[in-house]
């Protein structure tokens, strides 16, 4: 047991750093206009209508967070469903960004929803409409959230020497790791499901089908992106050495996932009679954007010797994370046009405020973590 | 860390080798039904759920906009009978502006939290003549269609979103809403609205009067139109009398009810008599829009002028999105097949790995 606890280590250090302070300031800004949406309602804070009931606290807070937070999942799955230990020094870490993710997410449904004082009522059985693809979204969310907590406890009990209780858990873990792995895959590609319904308000640049398959393809890439992108940037603020051998390794998985998002995305359109669609057709700059991002993400990773340069590890996850956004925003707010208009939606300099506030949060409880709790792996010299 | 490198070792090749094939195998699966549903024609597809047929009963509204005279009765009436605020633009507050808290003039341009029934009105050129696409002018009635399989009823998680099994009147219920709004995002007519200048803000919509047919009264806009222009009645009755106009030719002598079509809701009205003036269009908004709606338009002027959706399907969204999620989730299934194998493989490798 002892040769266990020594193999992750809290990185301790100061926690009132320059950019948790700056994080702690975003929090409070957003909390002074939440004050506002709260107390005089949406429109305060905000520039959601009635032609474009969802804005940027969906689509960014939600739809691409929860993406931001699928760390956990992906390294689950390539962890304890396909076996592969070599992956397993970055668990700990996913699934801390997941909780954060996910747990954030939850907190901007409640900024969101008009009738908060209600949200309960999604729990209840005999409220439920079965036929509701947020109903599956948002219980499966909220479950998921939880079994992240189970799957990150044992960073806590190891922490405060709740020995007895680590070892109960760690015999019944697997079945939170299964689900672990189920639920996300089942609510992400169920996002996508969501946006099916509108219709003709929805590009056909992006209405399809297909979109349970593009959102989670986009969440397991999006997934294997944050992972790099934080397992780098870890290794240059705490400076630590770089992970590079098994991230190389993920490298090659983003290489695949991206190629099969591109590829389907193409087939699709064909398939769909709606190729024309990208060549000046409206808002097919958004496709072409989203489409280079994409693209030239995976080129980078196309010469094997790249998967092993840090800074080309770095960029293709950037671009690639920068792509799989762009296609959710795509989705959610720039390719849909309201039924009978005319209606226009830019977000607020406030509701951008607020969504700043919900990563800055997100950030600052990451960093107060990693330095407190054994989420780290322990660097030794023979595994640099 | 060396331990779970040693773990890997000690994996056997046959199991790496099952585990290979497994997630090839899947793969391949997973890339076939993605062929099938990509491939599938939009009109007959594999995933869509049949269509909802409307109750044998359902009621609704048949507006024609050739006798619309733009008075707006309707839009004052269905705000008293409703308890609804006015909606007052900034360029109609008095002159003065001395009104104190009480707007004078309420001046709706478009539904809202505030307003659940309106005239629009379409223009071109000169606007000389009334129900002429060219140098003329219309106006469009606006409010719920109440759809045969409503994409509002569909979305909603709570079952805030009701329909009626009888009238196939959508109901709302706010003690049940949340708030999402998926209602108002989903909606293809951009009907449901909700207050966001309201901190306790609720979704608003038209819901047919079913307070003032409960009484046997009509739904206020119905009840005071001057010219039949909104007229109530049962959907298949209101489709019938659509029909008939629609197939009338310009100069001809005709008839046209008021208030109940079947003259029973609000007691027998007296229509009146009217040479048609401007040649109807052949297609009725609502017949076949979406899966039908109980609300009907007939116009002189094509629909999409009249900014109304007119390039939909024949079949509700619903149907294809509920089809997807029946698929996927069809009795838990495949989510507990997934489970079960994914339980297996954690169960199992969790033993060999030397943490967590």
């Amino acid at each position: 047991m002892s040769s266990q606890a020594h193999e992750h280590q809290p990185l301790g250090g100061r926690v009132l750093t320059l950019p948790f302070l700056i994080c702690a300031a975003l929090v409070a800004v957003a909390g002074v206009i939440l004050f506002q949406r709260y107390t005089q309602g949406l429109a305060a804070a905000s520039n959601l209508n009635d032609g474009y009931p969802w804005g940027i606290w969906v689509a960014i807070d939600v739809v691409i967070g929860s993406a931001f937070g699928c760390a956990g999942y992906v390294i689950a799955l390539l962890c304890y469903i396909l076996n592969r230990g070599e992956y397993h020094p970055l668990v700990r870490p996913a699934v801390l960004a997941s909780l954060f993710g996910y747990g954030l997410a939850g907190l901007a449904v409640l900024v969101d929803l008009g009738r908060y004082w209600n949200f309960y009522h999604m729990m209840l059985p005999w409220y439920a409409q079965p036929n509701s693809v947020m109903l599956e979204v948002g219980l499966c969310v909220a479950t998921y959230t939880l079994v992240l907590v189970v799957e990150f406890a044992p960073a806590f009990l190891e922490r405060f020497g709740i020995e007895g209780l680590r070892a109960k858990l760690n015999r019944v873990l697997w079945v939170f790791i299964a689900l672990g792995v189920l639920l996300p895959t089942m609510h992400q590609s169920s996002l996508g499901t969501m946006m099916v319904i509108v219709g003709h308000k929805l590009s056909p640049l992006w209405q399809s089908q297909m979109l349970p398959v593009f959102f989670l393809l986009t969440a397991i890439l999006m997934g294997f992106a944050i992972v790099v992108w934080e397992s780098v940037m870890a290794s240059l603020n705490f400076r630590r050495p770089m992970e590079t051998p098994v991230l190389s390794k993920l490298a090659g998985l983003m290489l695949v996932v991206a190629s099969l998002f591109v590829v389907l995305r193409f087939v699709d359109l064909i398939v769909r009679g709606q190729i024309g669609q990208i060549f000046g057709g409206p808002q097919s700059g958004w496709f072409v954007a989203e489409m280079a991002l994409m693209i030239s993400g995976l080129a980078l990773l196309i010469p094997k010797a790249n998967r092993n340069r840090s800074r080309a590890l770095f960029l293709s996850a950037s671009l690639l994370l920068a792509a799989g956004i762009l296609y959710r925003l795509n989705v959610y707010l720039i390719g849909f046009t309201p039924a009978v208009g005319p209606w226009h939606y830019f977000p607020s300099v406030k509701e951008i405020m607020v969504t700043v506030g919900v990563f800055a949060l997100e950030i600052a409880l990451y960093l107060l973590f990693v330095k407190k709790l054994p989420v780290m792996h322990a660097v030794h010299p023979e595994h640099g | 860390m060396s331990k779970s490198m040693m773990s890997k070792n000690k994996t056997s090749v046959s199991r790496r080798g099952f585990l290979r094939n497994a997630v090839k195998g899947s793969a391949a699966a997973a890339a076939a039904a993605c062929t099938t549903v990509v491939a599938a024609p939009p009109e007959a597809n594999a995933l869509q759920r049949p269509p909802k047929p409307l109750p044998p009963d359902a009621v609704g509204l048949l507006y024609d906009s050739t006798l619309c005279i733009g008075c707006k009765a309707c839009v004052t009436a269905c705000k008293e009978v409703n308890h609804m605020p006015p909606d007052v633009g900034p360029a109609q507050q008095g002159w003065n502006a001395g009104g104190g808290d009480k707007p004078i003039y309420d001046s709706p341009v478009e539904l809202s939290a505030r307003t659940l029934n309106v005239i629009k009105a379409y223009s071109h050129g000169t606007g000389a003549t009334k129900d002429a696409a060219e140098n003329g002018f219309a106006f469009i009635k606006r409010q719920c269609l109440h759809c045969a399989d409503p994409s509002c009823v569909s979305v909603c998680p709570v079952s805030a979103m009701t329909k009626d099994a009888k009238t196939g009147i959508v109901n709302h219920d706010p003690s049940a809403c949340i708030g999402c709004r998926y209602c108002v995002l989903s909606c293809p007519f951009g009907v449901p609205k909700y207050d966001y200048n309201d901190a306790f803000g609720e979704i608003k919509k038209c819901q047919l009067c079913k307070q003032q047919l409960a009484k046997n009264e009509l739904p206020g806009c119905a009840d005071v139109c001057p010219t039949g222009a909104t007229l109530f009645g049962r959907t298949e009755d209101l489709k019938a009398e659509a029909k008939r106009r629609t197939a009338l030719k310009v100069g001809e002598h005709t008839h046209y009810p008021r208030g109940d079509i079947a003259g029973k809701v609000g007691g027998p009205r007296s229509g009146h008599e009217k040479l048609v003036e401007a040649a109807y269009q052949t297609h009725i908004y609502g017949e076949k829009e979406l899966g039908g709606t109980q609300c009907l338009a007939v116009s002189a002027v094509p629909f999409d002028k009249l900014n109304l959706p007119t390039n939909v399907p024949e079949n509700g969204y619903p149907t294809l999105s509920e089809g997807i999620q029946h698929t996927l989730y069809a009795g838990m299934i495949a989510p507990a097949t997934v489970f079960a194998g994914l339980a297996y493989l954690a169960h199992r490798n969790t033993k060999n790995h030397t943490d967590e």
